[in-house]
């Protein structure tokens, strides 16, 4: 008999402690897998951010490093920098990287780590219990939004891929989602291209997965979906906001169109 | 290496380099900036890395990846910049990573000045950031003994997988004094690092370094690790200087690092004037050498603390000496500096007062 389908060999067999319908899982499965597939699970250092996803390191089979809040990038540049020969990679919410951790994260894109963030961005603080997130939505209700998120106040959410896709280092920008079977293929190929890009050198790769959270934004898994795809979709564009053969792109995933983007004049 | 003059703080630089450092992480502030243009020059030549960070939270956040990995890493900073630091620092406590941090003190609070204090003892010593941790902290009092004091800092974190602080202030810094280096003897027996630092996991299990434990068991078993690292500094790392304490000193003078030094100018021209007065001298701020200087205030019987602060390592001077002898306090701060002839004006005021 022989095995069609298994979990991936670079992660453990403890049950995850995320909610239902949470996609962390589902995310975290894709590195997994893409660490097997690459064979780099041996020579993976992998930094934890703070936040539901703190406790990662309990799902992988590879070495971890527990980051203060927001400082992900920095410890990656620092482990990255002192073994080069190693794989490096952050997995952050959006809390983490798009509040505290915006310093870290849009120096480390900027001076070029050769390191791979996934960025989980669900609009929402999750693991605190349900806060504004800077990318929660216009009119969200949260824990600390009761009326819902007011932009008059407290500014529209933040668009990290296409912050970072304004600095000229970074090679690989990329906007993902994966609440449907084929935008979870093209997710997975995206996360493999990030590591395969660092493989070969090339100066920082950034995975943006849209995702959700039934438990704090109140509503069944199915409905989270739903509200991802209506709500979250046309504020934050899936698509390639960099890539190194840009616009000859991996299949299915669209170049973002280029108004979206601010072009460096020098590279085109 | 030959006698060289160097300034204090490319001496420490390249006392760095001389321990086999090769990872520096900075950013720059007055009056250390030196110490990242000397190694952005220096750290190429030897094959090492400077990278110059976006802050010093990220500075002390590389320095805690990097660590990680098992290998030897540091920073410098000032005051503000340490304040930043100090998220790292709980966190390479909590982690038992080994990490060397240098801290030039400048006048505070807040952006204060950029002339010499030693405003931060309370700061280093007590923990300057959050939980249940202490670090190795070393106080020189000339540039030879930052270069000796940063050397070994390096050896020390490695022996207990903690982070070390060398504080010097601005004036250990920014003078020029000849230097040897003489790198202290290499640590031996030593776990593998392939028990704990994250460097691949190739046939092993995974390493995970975190100062994270929900379980409250388990976070407390992670401070008795600790405690049990700071028992054994208590036996084995507390240093000290006396000077002329022999025989009868009318007074004894405490002070550490530079105005160490200018107490010694006051105390060498009383002497030619014909009072004796001693001084004790801590060299680890941390462990605080409380015994010897309880003995020495016993026998001596006055005791006199002398800080460029308004009164930090005097609680700690009190707390070895006892209730029984109240300790007497003079300091400046904010970057005023006592002159020799002010300490000694306190020195002689005191014996009037006592007399």
């Amino acid at each position: 008999m022989s095995t069609l389908f298994a979990p991936p060999r670079s992660m453990t067999e403890n049950i995850t402690h995320y909610c239902p319908g949470c996609t962390h899982g589902i995310i975290h499965r894709m590195v997994g897998e893409t660490l097997d597939e690459l064979g780099i699970a041996s020579r993976a250092i992998g930094i934890a951010p703070v936040g539901c996803s703190v406790l990662i390191y309990n799902y992988f089979n590879v070495d971890f490093q527990e980051a203060p809040h927001g400082r992900a990038p920095a410890l990656a540049t620092g482990a990255k920098r002192a073994r080069p020969d190693m794989v490096v990679f952050t997995y952050q919410g959006d809390g983490d990287l798009a509040s505290i951790g915006t310093n870290e994260i849009i120096h480390a894109a900027n001076r070029g780590e050769k390191i791979t963030t996934v960025f989980v961005n669900n609009a929402i603080y999750g693991m605190t219990g349900g806060q504004m997130a800077p990318t929660s939505m216009p009119g969200q209700v949260t824990t600390t939004s009761p009326a819902g998120r007011d932009p008059a106040k407290v500014g529209f959410p933040m668009r990290i891929c296409e912050l970072l896709s304004t600095l000229r280092t970074p090679a690989y920008v990329v906007r993902t989602a994966v609440h449907t079977p084929q935008l979870m293929v093209q997710t997975k190929r995206a996360i493999r291209r990030a590591f395969e890009l660092q493989l070969e050198d090339r100066c920082f790769t950034f995975v943006e997965v849209l995702s959700t959270c039934p438990t704090n934004w109140g509503m069944t898994p199915v409905k989270s979906l739903q509200w991802l795809q209506e709500q979250m979709m046309p504020y934050y564009p899936l698509g390639v906001f960099k890539d190194p053969d840009l616009p000859a792109t991996q299949a299915g995933l669209v170049p973002v169109p280029r108004k979206r983007q601010v072009q460096d004049e020098e590279e085109g | 290496m030959a006698r060289k003059l160097m300034k204090g703080n490319e001496a420490i630089g390249e006392a760095a380099i001389q321990a086999g450092c090769r990872l520096y992480f900075a950013y720059p502030i007055t009056p250390q900036s030196e110490v990242a243009e000397y190694l952005s020059r220096r750290m190429p030549d030897v094959g090492g890395t400077f990278l110059q960070a976006e802050s010093e939270l990220g500075a002390s956040n590389m320095v805690f990846g990097a660590a990680a990995t098992g290998e030897m890493v540091f920073t410098t900073s000032s005051s503000p910049g340490i304040s930043l630091m100090a998220e790292a620092m709980s966190y390479i406590a909590g982690a038992q990573l080994p990490a060397v941090f240098v801290n030039i003190v400048r006048g505070g609070p807040g952006l204060g000045g950029i002339l010499p204090a030693q405003s931060d003892y309370l700061q280093a010593t007590k923990g300057a950031g959050h939980g249940d941790y202490r670090m190795l902290v070393f106080s020189p009092a000339t540039v030879q003994e930052a270069v000796d004091l940063t050397m070994m800092a390096f050896r020390k974190a490695e022996l207990y997988r903690a982070p070390v602080l060398v504080m010097g202030d601005g004036m250990i810094g920014q003078m020029m004094e000849p230097v040897e280096f003489e790198s202290p003897k290499l640590n031996t027996g030593l776990p593998s690092k392939q028990t704990w630092a994250t460097c691949g996991a190739v046939g092993r299990p995974r390493n995970i370094v975190r100062s994270l434990f929900l379980d409250p068991e388990r976070l407390e078993q992670n401070c008795f690790e600790l405690q049990a690292k700071y028992a054994r500094w208590a036996a084995d790392e507390v240093r000290y200087e006396t000077y002329n304490c022999e025989g009868a000193p009318r007074l004894l003078v405490t002070a550490h690092g530079s105005m160490a030094r200018i107490c010694k100018t006051a105390i060498d021209e009383l002497r030619a004037e014909g009072t004796q007065i001693g001084l004790f001298r801590p060299i680890s701020l941390y462990p605080f050498p409380t015994a010897p200087l309880a003995a020495l205030g016993d026998r001596i019987g006055r005791v006199l603390c002398v800080e460029m602060s308004l009164g930090q390592m005097v609680e700690d001077v009190q707390a070895a000496v006892g209730r029984r002898l109240p300790v007497k306090f003079f300091g400046r701060t904010g970057g005023m500096v006592p002159s020799p002839d002010e300490v000694k004006h306190q020195i002689l005021k005191q014996l009037e007062a006592d007399a």
